[in-house]
């Protein structure tokens, strides 16, 4: 077959990944990322706030520094030299939410910012919910 | 049909000449090997204005005004303009053509577009249907990031066989009188498809048809292999230009050193860190309206043959699964008849 | 001691993730999808919390984390409420994230632009 053969020779012919770098870059961003969310949880911890709190303050604090990173147009240079290091974390989540939104917003408040924001994090939340769902149905019969 | 060659070639029998080409391009492709050879590069991705959809009509505007003024026409001497770009609708070229007020036709080629808008013109004015024709491309980096891929902030690791789509615009007018250089012959490429679906390795998916539509030229209208200085192909990049050398070879066609690319000759890969190379309809357009016509007008270059080359998907498709048409067109254009 | 591993296993987690990316067609929008839905699996049948205790952080911030956290938030709104719980529990677990980051999204888009890559 024609398609075949032509599918070996581009095969053949592509540049490999840098994998090895790319996995190096990505354990020493996201490496990064998690250690300094756990500082802030030991400090917030100490601080007195419940555990459950303290989980939200940190993605919150993760959250709302991610967005202005991605606002001053430097989170996107981030991911560029950590790839899955940025967007594997929840940072990676908060640049998905407020990158279309920037990009979108002149299609408007309400069909640019609104309707794109959950362009690329609408999936992880429809299928969170999803399996959310579903985990709680069994949990409900098996528990 | 006496201007119609073989299976897919004409060859005009009043060449048109090219009285005058205009390139613009945005600032990286300003700080890439061929800076010196585009007319102006803006600053400013943004080109004054509020949006990247009007930037890049602003771009197509200013382009062709440049290029009618260089040929000290107006406006009202254009009989058609023929242009393309990525934007869905073609609104680059729409918008951009807007306020000049002469027919038009808006044409979708994907990257083949300078390619399509060259032979068409050609054959209005080789017809006497027309005596002056703008035929145009542009692209814009940012607008074709929007239409095809993320948001510009999204942190994003680029595929080392990625292109990147040039900021810019090529004006070619031709014109049923002049000096030359002439467009002589043009072969119209078919739809060919090799069942190729990586989005981030347009090379591969067009460098079937490029390949194709080179053979075809050339059997048509039984030319020599050595018979053009240069084949130019569109924006095959790196990867994709070495498999057209490769398909071209195994059928017996060896162009060796005469075979370039211009989204390998806009930038500077290690410096400017665009992977397989430049691509968008800009980069052949701006290309061959800023480097290449100086080449021809300085005589390094007689003969040469444009092969701007297309990947015709959209985002739906490949969404649901297609593979990607490629398509690619091939213009000669010689200094002298 | 608790943030070098938060490093090492966050960061393995995200070499995890760039495999996928580098050796598999799979875009990165199929692989968050992916990753979120096994961290809820493994923390319906409660695994995820082990590696939870054990790495902290490193465990919580990448994706896994955030379906751990819904699978959590479902056990927890079943035990309190029954099959009703099924219904509201992970949206509850996920809501102050979601909601920081829209607050926020919405505020960067009223002020930032998108700028031009290099």
């Amino acid at each position: 077959m024609k398609e075949q053969m032509y599918e070996e020779m581009v095969n053949a012919g592509k540049p490999k990944s840098a994998v090895l770098q790319n996995c190096a870059r990505a354990f020493l961003v996201g490496g990064i990322i998690c250690a300094v969310a756990q500082i802030l949880y030991n400090l917030l911890m100490s601080a007195g706030f419940t555990r459950d709190d303290t989980g939200l303050l940190v993605a919150a604090i993760l959250t709302v520094t991610t967005i202005l990173l991605t606002a001053l147009r430097i989170y996107d240079r981030v991911g560029k030299f950590g790839g899955a290091g940025s967007f594997v974390p929840i940072t990676g989540f908060a640049n998905a939410i407020a990158a279309p939104a920037i990009e979108h917003k002149k299609e408007g408040l309400v069909l640019g910012v609104g309707a794109k924001m959950f362009l690329i994090a609408g999936p992880v939340i429809v299928y969170g919910t999803l399996a959310s769902v579903i985990v709680g149905i069994i949990y409900y019969f098996v528990r | 049909m006496t201007k119609h060659f073989g299976n897919a070639s004409v060859r005009f029998t009043n060449p048109p000449s090219i009285i005058s080409t205009a390139a613009i391009v945005g600032p990286k492709e300003g700080e890439g090997p061929l800076a010196k050879y585009f007319d102006k590069i803006s600053a400013d991705t943004l080109f004054n204005k509020d949006t990247w959809e009007q930037a890049e009509s602003e771009l197509m505007r200013q382009t062709i005004e440049l290029a009618i003024q260089k040929a000290g026409l107006t406006t009202k001497d254009i009989n058609y303009i023929f242009a393309g770009d990525l934007l869905n609708q073609n609104s680059g070229s729409v918008y951009g053509a807007r306020s000049l007020g002469r027919p038009f036709f808006g044409l979708f080629g994907a990257c083949s577009a300078i390619g399509m808008a060259m032979a068409l013109g050609a054959m209005l004015i080789d017809g006497g249907f027309a005596d002056n024709v703008v035929a145009n491309a542009s692209s814009h980096f940012c607008g074709a990031e929007k239409t095809f891929r993320f948001p510009l902030e999204l942190g994003t690791q680029r595929s080392p066989t990625a292109s990147w789509t040039v900021t810019g615009d090529g004006a070619v007018l031709l014109s049923s009188k002049g000096e030359g250089p002439f467009v002589t012959a043009a072969t119209t490429g078919a739809i060919v498809d090799l069942d190729q679906k990586d989005v981030n390795h347009m090379g591969a998916a067009m460098a079937p048809a490029a390949a194709e539509v080179i053979k075809a030229h050339f059997d048509d209208l039984g030319l020599p292999h050595d018979y053009y200085d240069v084949i130019a192909t569109g924006d095959l990049g790196i990867y994709g230009k070495k498999l057209t050398e490769q398909l071209l070879q195994d059928s017996g066609f060896n162009f060796c050193d005469r075979l370039t690319d211009c989204g390998i000759l806009i930038f500077d890969k290690e410096r400017q860190d665009t992977h397989a190379g430049g691509s968008g309809c800009g980069c052949s357009a701006s290309v061959f309206a800023g480097y290449f016509m100086k080449k021809l007008h300085s005589g390094e270059i007689n003969k040469m043959l444009l092969v701007p080359t297309g990947a015709l998907h959209s985002v739906v498709t490949i969404q649901q699964g297609e593979t990607i048409p490629g398509i690619a067109h091939a213009v000669a254009i010689e200094r002298n008849m | 001691m608790d943030i070098f591993w938060a490093f090492v296993v966050g960061g393995l987690i995200c070499v995890a993730g760039q495999l996928l990316v580098d050796l598999t067609k799979l875009t990165s929008a199929r692989i968050l999808v992916f990753f979120v839905v096994l961290g809820c699996i493994l923390g319906g049948i409660g695994v995820y919390d082990r590696l939870v205790d054990f790495a902290g952080a490193g465990a919580t911030v990448p994706l896994p984390g955030f379906g751990n956290l819904l699978a959590r938030g479902v056990k927890r709104a079943v035990d309190e409420r029954g099959l009703i719980g099924v219904l509201t529990g992970g949206f509850t677990a996920m809501a102050g994230g979601v909601t920081v980051a829209v607050v926020f999204g919405y505020l960067a888009a009223l002020v930032s632009s998108p700028g031009m890559k290099d």
